[in-house]
Protein backbone atom coordinates (compact mmCIF):
# COMPACT_ATOMS: atom_id res chain seq x y z
CA UNK A 1 0.00 0.00 0.00
CA UNK A 2 1.09 3.22 -1.19
CA UNK A 3 -0.80 5.63 1.49
CA UNK A 4 -2.41 5.78 4.84
CA UNK A 5 -6.10 6.07 3.71
CA UNK A 6 -8.56 5.05 6.45
CA UNK A 7 -11.49 6.15 4.30
CA UNK A 8 -10.79 4.39 1.13
CA UNK A 9 -9.76 1.34 3.14
CA UNK A 10 -13.39 0.81 4.45
CA UNK A 11 -14.58 2.27 1.27
CA UNK A 12 -12.72 -1.09 -0.45
CA UNK A 13 -13.84 -3.77 2.56
CA UNK A 14 -17.26 -2.39 2.06
CA UNK A 15 -17.39 -2.80 -1.53
CA UNK A 16 -15.88 -6.58 -1.34
CA UNK A 17 -18.31 -7.37 1.38
CA UNK A 18 -21.05 -6.58 -0.87
CA UNK A 19 -19.77 -7.98 -4.18
CA UNK A 20 -19.12 -11.17 -1.52
CA UNK A 21 -22.71 -11.09 0.07
CA UNK A 22 -24.12 -11.00 -3.81
CA UNK A 23 -21.89 -13.66 -5.07
CA UNK A 24 -22.16 -16.13 -2.11
CA UNK A 25 -26.13 -15.01 -1.66
CA UNK A 26 -27.51 -17.83 -4.59
CA UNK A 27 -25.51 -20.19 -3.48
CA UNK A 28 -26.59 -19.60 0.55
CA UNK A 29 -30.05 -19.92 -0.59
CA UNK A 30 -29.84 -23.27 -2.71
CA UNK A 31 -28.24 -24.74 0.31
CA UNK A 32 -31.44 -23.45 2.67
CA UNK A 33 -33.35 -24.70 0.43
CA UNK A 34 -31.94 -27.96 0.10
CA UNK A 35 -32.60 -28.45 3.74
CA UNK A 36 -36.27 -27.75 4.10
CA UNK A 37 -39.34 -29.42 2.89
CA UNK A 38 -41.54 -28.63 0.08
CA UNK A 39 -44.37 -27.09 2.06
CA UNK A 40 -41.74 -24.44 3.68
CA UNK A 41 -40.17 -23.59 0.15
CA UNK A 42 -43.71 -23.00 -1.14
CA UNK A 43 -44.38 -19.92 1.33
CA UNK A 44 -43.95 -16.52 0.22
CA UNK A 45 -41.52 -15.61 1.34
CA UNK A 46 -39.36 -18.66 2.04
CA UNK A 47 -37.70 -18.85 5.52
CA UNK A 48 -33.66 -17.92 5.10
CA UNK A 49 -32.60 -20.02 7.45
CA UNK A 50 -31.22 -23.86 6.76
CA UNK A 51 -33.85 -26.26 8.33
CA UNK A 52 -33.92 -29.94 9.60
CA UNK A 53 -34.29 -31.90 6.84
CA UNK A 54 -30.82 -32.08 5.07
CA UNK A 55 -30.18 -35.91 5.34
CA UNK A 56 -33.86 -36.54 4.50
CA UNK A 57 -33.39 -34.45 1.22
CA UNK A 58 -29.74 -35.59 0.07
CA UNK A 59 -30.60 -38.87 0.69
CA UNK A 60 -33.69 -38.92 -1.39
CA UNK A 61 -32.38 -37.31 -4.05
CA UNK A 62 -29.15 -39.34 -4.11
CA UNK A 63 -31.08 -42.84 -4.11
CA UNK A 64 -34.27 -41.87 -5.07
CA UNK A 65 -34.47 -38.92 -7.60
CA UNK A 66 -37.49 -36.65 -7.60
CA UNK A 67 -41.29 -38.03 -7.94
CA UNK A 68 -42.09 -35.44 -9.86
CA UNK A 69 -39.74 -34.89 -12.62
CA UNK A 70 -36.67 -37.40 -13.50
CA UNK A 71 -36.55 -40.30 -11.02
CA UNK A 72 -32.70 -41.61 -11.47
CA UNK A 73 -30.79 -41.82 -8.61
CA UNK A 74 -28.36 -38.87 -8.76
CA UNK A 75 -25.33 -40.91 -7.16
CA UNK A 76 -25.03 -42.29 -10.13
CA UNK A 77 -24.93 -39.34 -12.17
CA UNK A 78 -22.53 -37.85 -9.75
CA UNK A 79 -20.46 -40.91 -10.46
CA UNK A 80 -21.07 -40.46 -14.38
CA UNK A 81 -20.24 -36.37 -13.86
CA UNK A 82 -16.83 -37.90 -12.35
CA UNK A 83 -15.93 -40.65 -15.02
CA UNK A 84 -16.77 -37.68 -17.48
CA UNK A 85 -14.79 -35.06 -16.01
CA UNK A 86 -11.72 -37.17 -15.43
CA UNK A 87 -12.17 -39.11 -18.53
CA UNK A 88 -11.62 -35.39 -20.30
CA UNK A 89 -8.79 -34.08 -18.66
CA UNK A 90 -6.47 -37.45 -18.93
CA UNK A 91 -7.56 -38.11 -22.64
CA UNK A 92 -6.53 -34.31 -23.80
CA UNK A 93 -3.26 -34.17 -21.35
CA UNK A 94 -2.04 -37.75 -22.83
CA UNK A 95 -2.43 -37.45 -26.50
CA UNK A 96 -1.81 -33.47 -26.51
CA UNK A 97 1.54 -34.51 -24.47
CA UNK A 98 2.41 -36.63 -26.75
CA UNK A 99 1.81 -34.33 -30.46
CA UNK A 100 3.24 -31.60 -29.23
CA UNK A 101 6.52 -33.56 -27.89
CA UNK A 102 6.21 -34.97 -31.46
CA UNK A 103 6.14 -31.11 -32.61
CA UNK A 104 8.67 -29.28 -31.04
CA UNK A 105 11.48 -31.94 -30.90
CA UNK A 106 11.40 -33.60 -34.05
CA UNK A 107 11.66 -32.35 -37.80
CA UNK A 108 9.46 -34.36 -40.64
CA UNK A 109 7.41 -33.64 -43.52
CA UNK A 110 3.66 -32.61 -42.80
CA UNK A 111 4.89 -31.01 -39.30
CA UNK A 112 3.68 -27.96 -40.00
CA UNK A 113 0.63 -29.34 -41.38
CA UNK A 114 0.09 -30.82 -39.01
CA UNK A 115 0.26 -28.00 -36.24
CA UNK A 116 -2.13 -26.54 -38.06
CA UNK A 117 -4.58 -28.95 -38.15
CA UNK A 118 -5.18 -29.41 -34.44
CA UNK A 119 -4.84 -25.56 -34.43
CA UNK A 120 -7.94 -25.00 -36.04
CA UNK A 121 -9.90 -27.02 -33.68
CA UNK A 122 -9.11 -23.42 -31.52
CA UNK A 123 -11.71 -21.93 -33.44
CA UNK A 124 -14.87 -23.84 -33.11
CA UNK A 125 -16.37 -24.78 -29.70
CA UNK A 126 -18.36 -27.88 -29.65
CA UNK A 127 -22.08 -25.65 -29.99
CA UNK A 128 -20.92 -24.36 -33.21
CA UNK A 129 -20.88 -28.37 -34.70
CA UNK A 130 -23.70 -29.68 -32.85
CA UNK A 131 -25.58 -30.74 -35.40
CA UNK A 132 -23.13 -33.04 -37.59
CA UNK A 133 -21.12 -33.91 -34.37
CA UNK A 134 -24.01 -35.46 -33.14
CA UNK A 135 -24.87 -37.22 -36.53
CA UNK A 136 -21.49 -38.82 -36.46
CA UNK A 137 -21.19 -39.89 -32.93
CA UNK A 138 -24.29 -41.97 -33.66
CA UNK A 139 -23.13 -43.32 -36.69
CA UNK A 140 -20.71 -44.34 -34.78
CA UNK A 141 -22.90 -46.08 -32.35
CA UNK A 142 -21.53 -44.25 -29.34
CA UNK A 143 -24.55 -42.28 -28.69
CA UNK A 144 -25.39 -43.50 -24.48
CA UNK A 145 -21.55 -44.28 -24.01
CA UNK A 146 -18.52 -42.33 -22.22
CA UNK A 147 -16.64 -42.55 -25.72
CA UNK A 148 -19.50 -40.40 -27.50
CA UNK A 149 -19.49 -37.88 -24.17
CA UNK A 150 -16.01 -37.08 -24.14
CA UNK A 151 -14.40 -37.75 -27.28
CA UNK A 152 -15.51 -34.70 -28.85
CA UNK A 153 -14.25 -32.97 -26.57
CA UNK A 154 -11.18 -34.16 -26.08
CA UNK A 155 -10.34 -33.27 -29.96
CA UNK A 156 -9.34 -29.30 -28.58
CA UNK A 157 -5.93 -27.74 -29.52
CA UNK A 158 -5.98 -25.78 -26.07
CA UNK A 159 -3.71 -28.31 -23.99
CA UNK A 160 -1.46 -28.97 -27.03
CA UNK A 161 -0.46 -25.31 -26.99
CA UNK A 162 0.49 -25.31 -23.74
CA UNK A 163 2.30 -28.11 -23.63
CA UNK A 164 4.41 -27.00 -26.86
CA UNK A 165 4.64 -22.91 -25.06
CA UNK A 166 6.39 -25.30 -22.18
CA UNK A 167 8.54 -27.76 -23.97
CA UNK A 168 9.94 -24.44 -25.81
CA UNK A 169 11.17 -23.22 -22.27
CA UNK A 170 12.81 -26.67 -21.46
CA UNK A 171 16.46 -25.66 -22.01
CA UNK A 172 18.11 -27.35 -24.89
CA UNK A 173 21.21 -28.76 -23.16
CA UNK A 174 18.88 -31.16 -21.41
CA UNK A 175 17.92 -32.67 -24.72
CA UNK A 176 21.61 -32.47 -25.41
CA UNK A 177 23.04 -34.33 -22.57
CA UNK A 178 20.41 -36.77 -23.22
CA UNK A 179 21.36 -37.27 -26.21
CA UNK A 180 25.24 -37.85 -25.50
CA UNK A 181 23.97 -40.30 -22.75
CA UNK A 182 22.86 -41.77 -25.63
CA UNK A 183 19.20 -41.76 -24.54
CA UNK A 184 16.26 -42.12 -27.43
CA UNK A 185 13.27 -39.46 -27.67
CA UNK A 186 11.36 -41.88 -25.26
CA UNK A 187 13.76 -42.79 -22.70
CA UNK A 188 14.34 -38.17 -23.04
CA UNK A 189 10.03 -38.31 -23.05
CA UNK A 190 9.92 -40.32 -19.59
CA UNK A 191 13.07 -39.49 -17.70
CA UNK A 192 13.01 -35.60 -18.33
CA UNK A 193 10.18 -33.83 -20.08
CA UNK A 194 7.39 -36.05 -18.30
CA UNK A 195 8.20 -35.18 -14.75
CA UNK A 196 9.57 -31.44 -15.60
CA UNK A 197 6.09 -30.79 -17.18
CA UNK A 198 3.81 -31.87 -13.81
CA UNK A 199 3.31 -28.30 -12.62
CA UNK A 200 1.39 -27.58 -16.02
CA UNK A 201 -0.52 -31.01 -16.40
CA UNK A 202 -1.57 -30.39 -12.80
CA UNK A 203 -2.96 -26.93 -14.16
CA UNK A 204 -4.64 -28.39 -17.08
CA UNK A 205 -5.97 -31.31 -14.79
CA UNK A 206 -7.67 -28.83 -12.70
CA UNK A 207 -9.14 -26.54 -15.74
CA UNK A 208 -10.24 -29.64 -17.56
CA UNK A 209 -12.36 -31.39 -14.64
CA UNK A 210 -14.13 -28.68 -14.11
CA UNK A 211 -14.74 -28.21 -17.94
CA UNK A 212 -15.77 -31.78 -18.47
CA UNK A 213 -18.26 -31.39 -15.21
CA UNK A 214 -20.17 -28.68 -16.08
CA UNK A 215 -20.39 -29.67 -19.82
CA UNK A 216 -24.22 -29.54 -20.72
CA UNK A 217 -25.26 -29.09 -24.04
CA UNK A 218 -23.45 -31.83 -25.33
CA UNK A 219 -24.52 -34.77 -22.74
CA UNK A 220 -27.87 -33.11 -23.53
CA UNK A 221 -27.57 -34.18 -26.96
CA UNK A 222 -25.82 -37.56 -26.55
CA UNK A 223 -27.89 -39.31 -22.95
CA UNK A 224 -31.27 -40.03 -23.51
CA UNK A 225 -30.51 -42.76 -21.06
CA UNK A 226 -31.44 -42.05 -17.85
CA UNK A 227 -28.47 -44.69 -16.64
CA UNK A 228 -26.09 -42.32 -18.51
CA UNK A 229 -27.04 -38.85 -17.11
CA UNK A 230 -24.21 -36.18 -15.37
CA UNK A 231 -25.28 -34.62 -12.85
CA UNK A 232 -25.68 -31.55 -14.50
CA UNK A 233 -28.04 -32.61 -17.10
CA UNK A 234 -30.29 -34.47 -14.26
CA UNK A 235 -30.93 -31.24 -12.52
CA UNK A 236 -32.45 -29.95 -15.92
CA UNK A 237 -34.51 -33.06 -16.07
CA UNK A 238 -35.77 -32.47 -12.73
CA UNK A 239 -37.11 -29.04 -13.80
CA UNK A 240 -40.68 -30.30 -14.90
CA UNK A 241 -43.07 -26.92 -15.68
CA UNK A 242 -44.12 -24.00 -13.65
CA UNK A 243 -43.08 -23.18 -9.97
CA UNK A 244 -45.29 -25.02 -7.79
CA UNK A 245 -44.56 -28.06 -10.02
CA UNK A 246 -41.02 -28.10 -9.43
CA UNK A 247 -39.71 -29.74 -6.27
CA UNK A 248 -37.44 -27.15 -5.73
CA UNK A 249 -36.05 -28.45 -2.67
CA UNK A 250 -34.76 -31.52 -4.20
CA UNK A 251 -33.58 -30.07 -7.43
CA UNK A 252 -31.68 -27.55 -4.82
CA UNK A 253 -30.02 -30.28 -2.86
CA UNK A 254 -28.89 -31.98 -6.60
CA UNK A 255 -27.55 -28.72 -7.14
CA UNK A 256 -25.46 -28.25 -4.02
CA UNK A 257 -24.35 -31.78 -4.88
CA UNK A 258 -23.23 -30.58 -8.71
CA UNK A 259 -21.77 -27.72 -7.25
CA UNK A 260 -19.45 -29.42 -4.61
CA UNK A 261 -16.86 -31.55 -6.74
CA UNK A 262 -15.57 -28.80 -8.78
CA UNK A 263 -15.88 -26.04 -6.13
CA UNK A 264 -13.64 -28.56 -3.86
CA UNK A 265 -11.21 -29.08 -6.71
CA UNK A 266 -11.31 -24.85 -7.26
CA UNK A 267 -10.17 -24.09 -3.49
CA UNK A 268 -8.48 -27.20 -2.72
CA UNK A 269 -5.93 -26.46 -5.81
CA UNK A 270 -6.32 -22.71 -6.18
CA UNK A 271 -3.03 -22.34 -6.36
CA UNK A 272 -2.38 -24.91 -9.80
CA UNK A 273 -5.65 -23.18 -10.78
CA UNK A 274 -4.81 -19.69 -10.90
CA UNK A 275 -1.95 -20.62 -12.88
CA UNK A 276 -3.95 -22.93 -15.57
CA UNK A 277 -6.00 -20.27 -16.10
CA UNK A 278 -4.15 -17.51 -16.53
CA UNK A 279 -1.88 -19.58 -18.88
CA UNK A 280 -4.21 -21.84 -20.99
CA UNK A 281 -5.45 -18.38 -22.49
CA UNK A 282 -2.39 -16.78 -22.95
CA UNK B 1 10.75 -20.53 -32.95
CA UNK B 2 12.10 -23.72 -33.43
CA UNK B 3 14.12 -26.23 -31.10
CA UNK B 4 17.68 -26.26 -31.92
CA UNK B 5 18.39 -29.76 -30.96
CA UNK B 6 15.91 -32.16 -31.96
CA UNK B 7 15.94 -36.06 -32.47
CA UNK B 8 15.75 -38.19 -35.75
CA UNK B 9 13.29 -40.82 -36.29
CA UNK B 10 11.67 -41.57 -39.51
CA UNK B 11 8.35 -42.80 -37.99
CA UNK B 12 8.53 -42.11 -34.26
CA UNK B 13 6.92 -38.52 -34.78
CA UNK B 14 3.85 -39.82 -36.72
CA UNK B 15 2.85 -42.21 -34.25
CA UNK B 16 3.09 -39.50 -31.53
CA UNK B 17 1.06 -37.10 -33.24
CA UNK B 18 -1.74 -39.74 -34.63
CA UNK B 19 -4.21 -40.18 -31.63
CA UNK B 20 -4.34 -36.69 -31.41
CA UNK B 21 -4.72 -36.21 -35.81
CA UNK B 22 -6.98 -38.99 -35.44
CA UNK B 23 -9.47 -37.81 -32.95
CA UNK B 24 -9.07 -34.50 -34.77
CA UNK B 25 -9.65 -35.65 -37.79
CA UNK B 26 -12.61 -37.83 -36.78
CA UNK B 27 -14.29 -35.50 -34.12
CA UNK B 28 -13.92 -32.05 -35.84
CA UNK B 29 -12.82 -31.87 -39.49
CA UNK B 30 -15.61 -34.55 -40.53
CA UNK B 31 -18.71 -32.74 -38.66
CA UNK B 32 -16.90 -29.99 -39.91
CA UNK B 33 -17.12 -30.49 -42.85
CA UNK B 34 -20.31 -32.08 -42.84
CA UNK B 35 -21.57 -28.92 -41.45
CA UNK B 36 -20.52 -26.31 -44.60
CA UNK B 37 -22.01 -29.56 -47.35
CA UNK B 38 -25.28 -29.55 -45.08
CA UNK B 39 -25.63 -25.82 -45.64
CA UNK B 40 -26.18 -26.08 -49.20
CA UNK B 41 -28.70 -28.86 -48.70
CA UNK B 42 -31.94 -28.84 -48.51
CA UNK B 43 -33.64 -32.22 -46.73
CA UNK B 44 -37.11 -33.07 -47.02
CA UNK B 45 -39.48 -33.61 -44.07
CA UNK B 46 -38.55 -37.28 -43.29
CA UNK B 47 -35.03 -36.63 -43.61
CA UNK B 48 -34.60 -39.35 -46.51
CA UNK B 49 -33.83 -36.89 -49.44
CA UNK B 50 -31.74 -34.27 -49.75
CA UNK B 51 -31.18 -31.86 -52.69
CA UNK B 52 -28.47 -29.54 -53.53
CA UNK B 53 -29.64 -25.72 -53.35
CA UNK B 54 -26.53 -24.35 -53.00
CA UNK B 55 -26.84 -20.71 -51.14
CA UNK B 56 -30.60 -20.84 -50.90
CA UNK B 57 -30.78 -22.06 -47.07
CA UNK B 58 -28.41 -18.74 -46.24
CA UNK B 59 -30.96 -16.60 -48.45
CA UNK B 60 -33.62 -17.66 -46.61
CA UNK B 61 -32.05 -17.05 -43.44
CA UNK B 62 -30.88 -13.78 -44.32
CA UNK B 63 -34.69 -13.19 -45.19
CA UNK B 64 -36.01 -14.44 -41.90
CA UNK B 65 -36.57 -11.67 -39.73
CA UNK B 66 -36.87 -14.46 -36.24
CA UNK B 67 -33.13 -15.07 -37.79
CA UNK B 68 -32.32 -11.12 -37.76
CA UNK B 69 -33.97 -10.82 -34.15
CA UNK B 70 -31.68 -13.50 -33.15
CA UNK B 71 -28.53 -11.37 -34.21
CA UNK B 72 -29.66 -8.34 -32.36
CA UNK B 73 -30.48 -10.52 -28.96
CA UNK B 74 -27.37 -11.99 -29.38
CA UNK B 75 -25.56 -8.35 -29.63
CA UNK B 76 -27.56 -6.73 -26.68
CA UNK B 77 -26.84 -10.03 -24.51
CA UNK B 78 -23.41 -10.37 -25.52
CA UNK B 79 -22.60 -6.69 -24.94
CA UNK B 80 -24.63 -6.29 -21.95
CA UNK B 81 -22.41 -9.34 -20.36
CA UNK B 82 -19.03 -8.64 -21.48
CA UNK B 83 -19.46 -5.09 -20.29
CA UNK B 84 -20.99 -5.13 -16.89
CA UNK B 85 -19.01 -8.61 -16.16
CA UNK B 86 -15.73 -6.60 -16.78
CA UNK B 87 -16.57 -3.40 -14.75
CA UNK B 88 -18.06 -5.40 -11.70
CA UNK B 89 -15.12 -7.49 -11.73
CA UNK B 90 -12.65 -4.76 -12.43
CA UNK B 91 -14.41 -2.92 -9.76
CA UNK B 92 -13.86 -5.94 -7.30
CA UNK B 93 -10.27 -6.44 -8.05
CA UNK B 94 -9.44 -2.95 -7.43
CA UNK B 95 -10.59 -2.94 -4.38
CA UNK B 96 -8.73 -6.89 -3.60
CA UNK B 97 -5.73 -5.62 -5.00
CA UNK B 98 -5.82 -2.53 -2.54
CA UNK B 99 -6.92 -4.64 0.98
CA UNK B 100 -4.02 -6.99 3.01
CA UNK B 101 -6.84 -8.00 5.86
CA UNK B 102 -9.41 -10.78 4.83
CA UNK B 103 -7.56 -10.70 0.92
CA UNK B 104 -7.54 -14.46 1.01
CA UNK B 105 -11.97 -14.72 2.03
CA UNK B 106 -12.91 -12.32 -0.14
CA UNK B 107 -11.17 -13.81 -3.07
CA UNK B 108 -12.18 -17.75 -2.13
CA UNK B 109 -15.80 -16.68 -2.14
CA UNK B 110 -15.39 -14.36 -5.42
CA UNK B 111 -14.04 -17.39 -7.33
CA UNK B 112 -16.73 -19.90 -6.24
CA UNK B 113 -19.13 -19.52 -9.17
CA UNK B 114 -16.49 -20.36 -11.89
CA UNK B 115 -16.84 -23.66 -10.46
CA UNK B 116 -20.88 -23.55 -10.57
CA UNK B 117 -22.53 -25.11 -14.65
CA UNK B 118 -24.23 -22.56 -16.29
CA UNK B 119 -27.03 -24.56 -16.54
CA UNK B 120 -26.36 -24.58 -12.92
CA UNK B 121 -26.13 -21.08 -12.45
CA UNK B 122 -29.15 -20.87 -14.59
CA UNK B 123 -31.08 -22.88 -12.11
CA UNK B 124 -29.78 -20.92 -9.39
CA UNK B 125 -31.03 -17.77 -9.98
CA UNK B 126 -34.26 -18.65 -11.99
CA UNK B 127 -35.33 -20.24 -8.56
CA UNK B 128 -34.15 -16.85 -6.69
CA UNK B 129 -36.10 -14.67 -9.46
CA UNK B 130 -39.94 -17.08 -9.63
CA UNK B 131 -42.63 -15.77 -10.75
CA UNK B 132 -44.30 -16.58 -7.50
CA UNK B 133 -42.28 -18.01 -4.84
CA UNK B 134 -38.66 -16.24 -5.95
CA UNK B 135 -37.53 -14.41 -2.50
CA UNK B 136 -36.16 -11.42 -5.13
CA UNK B 137 -39.49 -11.41 -6.74
CA UNK B 138 -41.32 -11.28 -3.00
CA UNK B 139 -38.71 -7.90 -2.52
CA UNK B 140 -39.67 -6.79 -5.97
CA UNK B 141 -43.37 -7.24 -5.46
CA UNK B 142 -42.62 -5.31 -2.18
CA UNK B 143 -40.86 -1.92 -3.74
CA UNK B 144 -44.12 -2.26 -6.54
CA UNK B 145 -42.12 -4.08 -9.28
CA UNK B 146 -44.45 -6.56 -11.24
CA UNK B 147 -42.07 -9.43 -12.07
CA UNK B 148 -42.48 -12.14 -14.07
CA UNK B 149 -39.94 -13.45 -16.73
CA UNK B 150 -41.66 -15.88 -18.13
CA UNK B 151 -44.26 -13.23 -20.07
CA UNK B 152 -42.13 -10.39 -19.64
CA UNK B 153 -39.28 -10.46 -22.55
CA UNK B 154 -37.51 -7.72 -20.89
CA UNK B 155 -37.18 -9.13 -17.82
CA UNK B 156 -36.41 -12.51 -18.96
CA UNK B 157 -33.45 -11.13 -21.05
CA UNK B 158 -32.35 -9.63 -17.52
CA UNK B 159 -32.80 -12.90 -15.91
CA UNK B 160 -30.00 -14.52 -18.27
CA UNK B 161 -27.75 -11.41 -18.59
CA UNK B 162 -27.68 -11.58 -14.55
CA UNK B 163 -27.09 -15.04 -14.59
CA UNK B 164 -24.28 -15.28 -17.05
CA UNK B 165 -22.41 -12.48 -15.56
CA UNK B 166 -22.61 -14.06 -12.05
CA UNK B 167 -21.09 -17.12 -13.46
CA UNK B 168 -18.32 -14.79 -15.40
CA UNK B 169 -17.16 -12.48 -12.71
CA UNK B 170 -14.95 -14.98 -11.03
CA UNK B 171 -12.52 -15.41 -14.34
CA UNK B 172 -12.23 -11.54 -14.71
CA UNK B 173 -11.81 -11.03 -11.14
CA UNK B 174 -8.33 -13.48 -11.63
CA UNK B 175 -6.82 -12.04 -14.74
CA UNK B 176 -7.71 -8.35 -13.16
CA UNK B 177 -5.73 -9.20 -9.75
CA UNK B 178 -3.34 -10.89 -11.68
CA UNK B 179 -2.77 -7.45 -14.08
CA UNK B 180 -3.32 -5.31 -10.93
CA UNK B 181 -0.52 -7.37 -9.23
CA UNK B 182 2.17 -6.99 -12.36
CA UNK B 183 2.32 -3.32 -12.28
CA UNK B 184 5.61 -1.86 -10.73
CA UNK B 185 4.75 -0.46 -7.13
CA UNK B 186 7.45 1.61 -8.31
CA UNK B 187 5.03 3.49 -10.78
CA UNK B 188 2.53 3.91 -8.03
CA UNK B 189 4.53 5.25 -5.74
CA UNK B 190 6.32 7.89 -7.65
CA UNK B 191 2.87 8.84 -8.86
CA UNK B 192 1.95 9.60 -5.21
CA UNK B 193 5.20 10.96 -4.03
CA UNK B 194 4.08 13.50 -7.27
CA UNK B 195 0.66 14.22 -5.55
CA UNK B 196 -1.52 12.41 -7.58
CA UNK B 197 -4.14 11.17 -5.54
CA UNK B 198 -6.01 7.20 -5.60
CA UNK B 199 -9.07 7.77 -8.30
CA UNK B 200 -6.19 9.99 -10.29
CA UNK B 201 -3.86 7.31 -10.34
CA UNK B 202 -6.41 4.54 -11.12
CA UNK B 203 -7.28 5.98 -14.50
CA UNK B 204 -3.98 7.47 -15.54
CA UNK B 205 -1.95 4.49 -14.95
CA UNK B 206 -3.98 1.65 -13.64
CA UNK B 207 -6.46 1.88 -16.25
CA UNK B 208 -3.85 2.57 -18.89
CA UNK B 209 -1.49 -0.43 -18.62
CA UNK B 210 -4.53 -3.11 -18.03
CA UNK B 211 -5.73 -1.92 -21.83
CA UNK B 212 -4.53 -5.26 -22.82
CA UNK B 213 -5.97 -7.69 -20.20
CA UNK B 214 -9.06 -5.53 -20.16
CA UNK B 215 -9.11 -6.64 -24.39
CA UNK B 216 -8.43 -10.07 -23.80
CA UNK B 217 -10.99 -10.05 -21.68
CA UNK B 218 -13.79 -8.25 -23.88
CA UNK B 219 -13.15 -11.11 -26.77
CA UNK B 220 -13.45 -13.96 -23.99
CA UNK B 221 -16.29 -12.63 -22.76
CA UNK B 222 -17.92 -12.12 -25.87
CA UNK B 223 -16.81 -15.64 -27.01
CA UNK B 224 -18.53 -16.72 -23.58
CA UNK B 225 -21.67 -14.96 -24.19
CA UNK B 226 -21.95 -16.45 -27.69
CA UNK B 227 -21.45 -20.08 -26.85
CA UNK B 228 -20.89 -20.92 -23.13
CA UNK B 229 -24.30 -18.84 -21.93
CA UNK B 230 -26.43 -22.09 -23.85
CA UNK B 231 -26.64 -23.57 -20.15
CA UNK B 232 -27.80 -20.72 -18.65
CA UNK B 233 -30.34 -19.74 -21.27
CA UNK B 234 -31.89 -23.53 -21.71
CA UNK B 235 -31.84 -23.94 -17.84
CA UNK B 236 -34.35 -21.34 -17.61
CA UNK B 237 -35.61 -18.52 -20.45
CA UNK B 238 -35.47 -21.56 -23.49
CA UNK B 239 -35.57 -18.63 -25.50
CA UNK B 240 -38.30 -17.43 -24.65
CA UNK B 241 -40.72 -15.48 -24.67
CA UNK B 242 -41.19 -15.37 -27.90
CA UNK B 243 -37.64 -15.37 -28.48
CA UNK B 244 -36.48 -12.76 -26.65
CA UNK B 245 -33.45 -14.59 -25.38
CA UNK B 246 -32.76 -16.43 -28.22
CA UNK B 247 -29.18 -16.28 -29.14
CA UNK B 248 -27.65 -17.83 -32.06
CA UNK B 249 -26.41 -20.52 -31.07
CA UNK B 250 -29.27 -21.70 -29.23
CA UNK B 251 -31.35 -20.66 -32.30
CA UNK B 252 -28.91 -23.32 -34.55
CA UNK B 253 -29.59 -26.01 -31.26
CA UNK B 254 -33.68 -25.46 -31.66
CA UNK B 255 -33.97 -25.50 -35.27
CA UNK B 256 -31.40 -28.71 -35.52
CA UNK B 257 -32.77 -30.66 -32.47
CA UNK B 258 -36.08 -29.34 -31.97
CA UNK B 259 -37.56 -28.17 -35.26
CA UNK B 260 -35.04 -30.71 -37.38
CA UNK B 261 -34.37 -28.28 -40.34
CA UNK B 262 -30.82 -29.23 -40.74
CA UNK B 263 -30.56 -27.46 -43.67
CA UNK B 264 -31.25 -24.10 -41.86
CA UNK B 265 -29.25 -25.23 -38.45
CA UNK B 266 -25.96 -26.26 -40.66
CA UNK B 267 -26.24 -22.46 -42.34
CA UNK B 268 -26.37 -20.97 -39.14
CA UNK B 269 -23.62 -22.79 -37.66
CA UNK B 270 -21.30 -22.15 -40.72
CA UNK B 271 -22.42 -18.34 -39.93
CA UNK B 272 -21.47 -18.70 -36.12
CA UNK B 273 -17.98 -20.37 -37.43
CA UNK B 274 -17.17 -16.94 -39.33
CA UNK B 275 -17.98 -15.03 -36.58
CA UNK B 276 -15.97 -16.92 -34.43
CA UNK B 277 -12.84 -17.26 -36.52
CA UNK B 278 -13.18 -13.41 -36.81
CA UNK B 279 -13.14 -12.61 -32.88
CA UNK B 280 -10.07 -15.35 -32.87
CA UNK B 281 -8.25 -13.50 -35.66
CA UNK B 282 -8.99 -10.20 -33.84
CA UNK B 283 -7.86 -11.79 -30.79
CA UNK B 284 -4.37 -12.84 -32.48
CA UNK B 285 -3.91 -9.69 -33.73
CA UNK B 286 -4.10 -8.02 -30.08
CA UNK B 287 -1.58 -10.84 -28.68
CA UNK B 288 1.46 -9.89 -31.57
CA UNK B 289 0.80 -6.47 -30.49
CA UNK B 290 1.50 -7.33 -26.86
CA UNK B 291 4.62 -9.13 -27.60
CA UNK B 292 5.71 -6.43 -29.50
CA UNK B 293 5.09 -3.90 -26.87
Amino acid sequence: MVEKRPLLDLFAHAVLVLGAIVVAFPIYVTFVASTRTFEEIMQVPMPLLPGEHFLENYAQVLFAGTTTGSRAAVWNMLLNSTIMALIVPLGKISISILSSFAIVYFRFPLRNFFFWMIFVTLMLPVEVRIIPTFQVISNLGMLNTFAGLTLPLIASATATFLFRQYFMTIPDELAEAARMDGAGPMRFFWDVVLPLSKTTMAALFVIQFIYGWNQYLWPLLITSDESMYTTVIGIKRMIVGGDAANEWNLIMATAMLAMLPPALVVLLMQRWFVKGLVETEK
Amino acid sequence: MEKRVTFRSAWLPYVLVAPQLAITVVFFFWPASQAVWFSFQLQDAFGIASEFVGLENFKALFADPHYLQSFKTTAVFSLAVATSGIAISLLLATMADRVIRGALAYKTVLIWPYAVAPAVAGVLWAFLFAPSIGIITYVLKGMGVDWNWIIQGDQAMLLVIIASVWKQISYNFLFFLAGLQSIPKSLIEAAAIDGAGPSRRFWTIVIPLLSPTTFFLLVVNIVYAFFETFGVIDATTQGGPAGATQILVYKVYYDGVKAADIGGSSAQSVILMFIVIALTAVQFRFIERKVQY
